[in-house]
């Protein structure tokens, strides 16, 4: 397969074999390498404030030898002025090699794609998709774990509108995976996503209390309770704090349960955990540099 | 006073009839007949036995293919569509529904970029019967009850 000049847009447009050479090319790309890259030029579109995504790819482009331009917010593009989105990438598609963007509307990414000749990549459209999130998610599940296929993957929080675990649902599915999925019902996982999982055969329990079912789990994926995807701030109160994880949880789980937290947190995981073996979620981060690394070359056809 | 057919047989071309008299127009909009040169006639709210007041669109010198027809699936599913040569029906067409249906539909999802950027919408088929679509853009899956048209 090959990704060169290829859009990364959704995590449902990678096949299973896609995702597995992702991930090897990413285990290649650990450490930098300051000229594979060279004469390059990455932009960042970011119409809305991420830090954590954006300097990791700032800093996965730049590590390869490449040069980054662009903006980080909305105001300072001429977004202000009225401008449509396609207009600006085609505009943009013109000063680099392959863009970046993030974008508060679902489906803004796509867009982008499709007005621009440069490979694009979504670094998450509202509450739809965020691939590379994803596959820094399966990066750090197959370095941590040793493998993909046959764990049993817990995820707590905010089932029904957190896209991180949506999108790594979908991902994991190819991996012969038990799900169980722990929210308050009314925060479960939505009923679309369970009857795919079931016509694919594949297992999941939905249950609320995690105390339950924690010592079934290899990997424990937590997500924040997103105040602003609540419209009512009453609404917001009443779950956020309704999961708060702290060592009480490891005295019935596996040994080698591991921990997962796309970040940031809030306060649904305590920091007595962060130094305990199972806390995975600071190199859970930092494994996105080797999997943007990839990504970048992976586009521009410098890696096969 | 004679009861006479409001728009006269056509010679050669397509007979779209038993649209839903609400959705006359659209059909005429979907199937993008503003430049066609030959002669085009739009009735609607002619009486009905089947569906009560039906429209109907008749394209001279034009033979629409199943692609074209099945376009107008979502607006009009029970229309009955034929191909007229030398004034007598040559083919009868039906209605069924696309894998793919482009700008018909509204996409239901407030923050999808369809509703804020002027572009065409796109949804692909995943089931037809009930219908179960979703967006191109924001990958949000719409049911028969969500689906607006445009």
């Amino acid at each position: 397969m090959n990704l060169k000049n290829q859009d990364i847009i959704s995590i449902n447009d990678l096949s299973k074999e896609d995702l597995l050479h992702i991930l090897k090319v990413a285990k290649s790309m650990e450490k930098p390498k300051p000229n594979l890259l060279k004469n390059k030029i990455m932009a960042t579109l970011f119409f809305e404030p991420s830090t954590r995504t954006r300097l990791s790819f700032i800093y996965a482009m730049e590590s390869l030898g490449g040069e980054v331009l662009g903006f980080d917010n909305a105001s300072s593009s001429s977004a202000k002025k009225g401008e449509s989105l396609w207009d600006t990438a085609k505009i943009v598609e013109k000063y680099c090699d392959v863009m970046v963007i993030r974008h508060p509307i679902e489906g803004a990414a796509r867009l982008a794609a499709e007005a621009s000749s440069k490979p694009a990549i979504n670094a998450g459209d509202g509450a739809n998709q965020h691939p590379t999130q994803t596959l820094l998610d399966l990066y750090t599940i197959q370095k941590v774990k040793g493998k993909l296929n046959n764990l049993s993957i817990g995820m707590v929080g905010d089932l029904k509108y957190g896209r991180t675990v949506h999108s790594l649902t979908a991902a994991m599915s190819h991996f012969n995976p038990t799900f169980y999925f722990i929210a308050p019902q009314a925060l479960q996982m939505p009923q679309t996503y369970l009857d795919e999982l079931k016509e694919k055969g594949i297992k999941f329990v939905t249950e609320s209390n995690l105390q339950k079912v924690s010592n079934k789990l290899d990997i424990l994926y937590v997500t924040r309770i997103q105040k602003e995807r609540f419209l009512d701030p009453v609404e917001y109160e009443k779950y956020r704090g309704y999961y708060k994880l702290d060592t009480k949880l490891l005295e019935n789980v596996k040994k080698d349960l591991k921990i997962m937290h796309p970040l940031p947190r809030v306060d649904e995981m305590d920091r007595s955990l962060d130094e305990t073996e199972h806390a995975v979620y600071f190199e859970q981060a930092a494994n996105g540099i080797p999997v943007r690394r990839a990504l970048l070359a992976l586009v521009l056809g410098k890696a096969t | 006073m004679k009861k006479e057919l409001t728009i006269s047989a056509i010679k050669d071309g397509t007979v779209i009839d038993h649209i839903p008299s609400n959705a006359t127009f659209k059909v005429a909009d979907i199937l993008d007949l503003k430049g066609i040169k030959s002669m085009v006639s739009v009735a609607t709210n002619l009486p009905s036995k089947q569906i009560g007041k039906k429209g109907i669109v008749k394209i001279e010198g034009k033979y629409l293919t199943q692609e074209e027809v099945n376009k107008i699936a979502i607006a009009a599913p029970q229309a009955t569509v034929n191909i007229i040569e030398n004034y007598d029906v040559k083919k009868k067409l039906k209605v069924s529904i696309p894998n793919q249906i482009s700008r018909v539909i509204k996409c239901s999802n407030p923050n999808c970029i369809t509703n804020v950027e002027k572009i065409e919408t796109r949804f692909s088929v995943l089931d037809k019967n009930p219908l179960k679509i979703r967006c191109h853009y924001c990958e949000r899956d719409m049911n028969k009850e969500d689906i607006e048209i445009v």
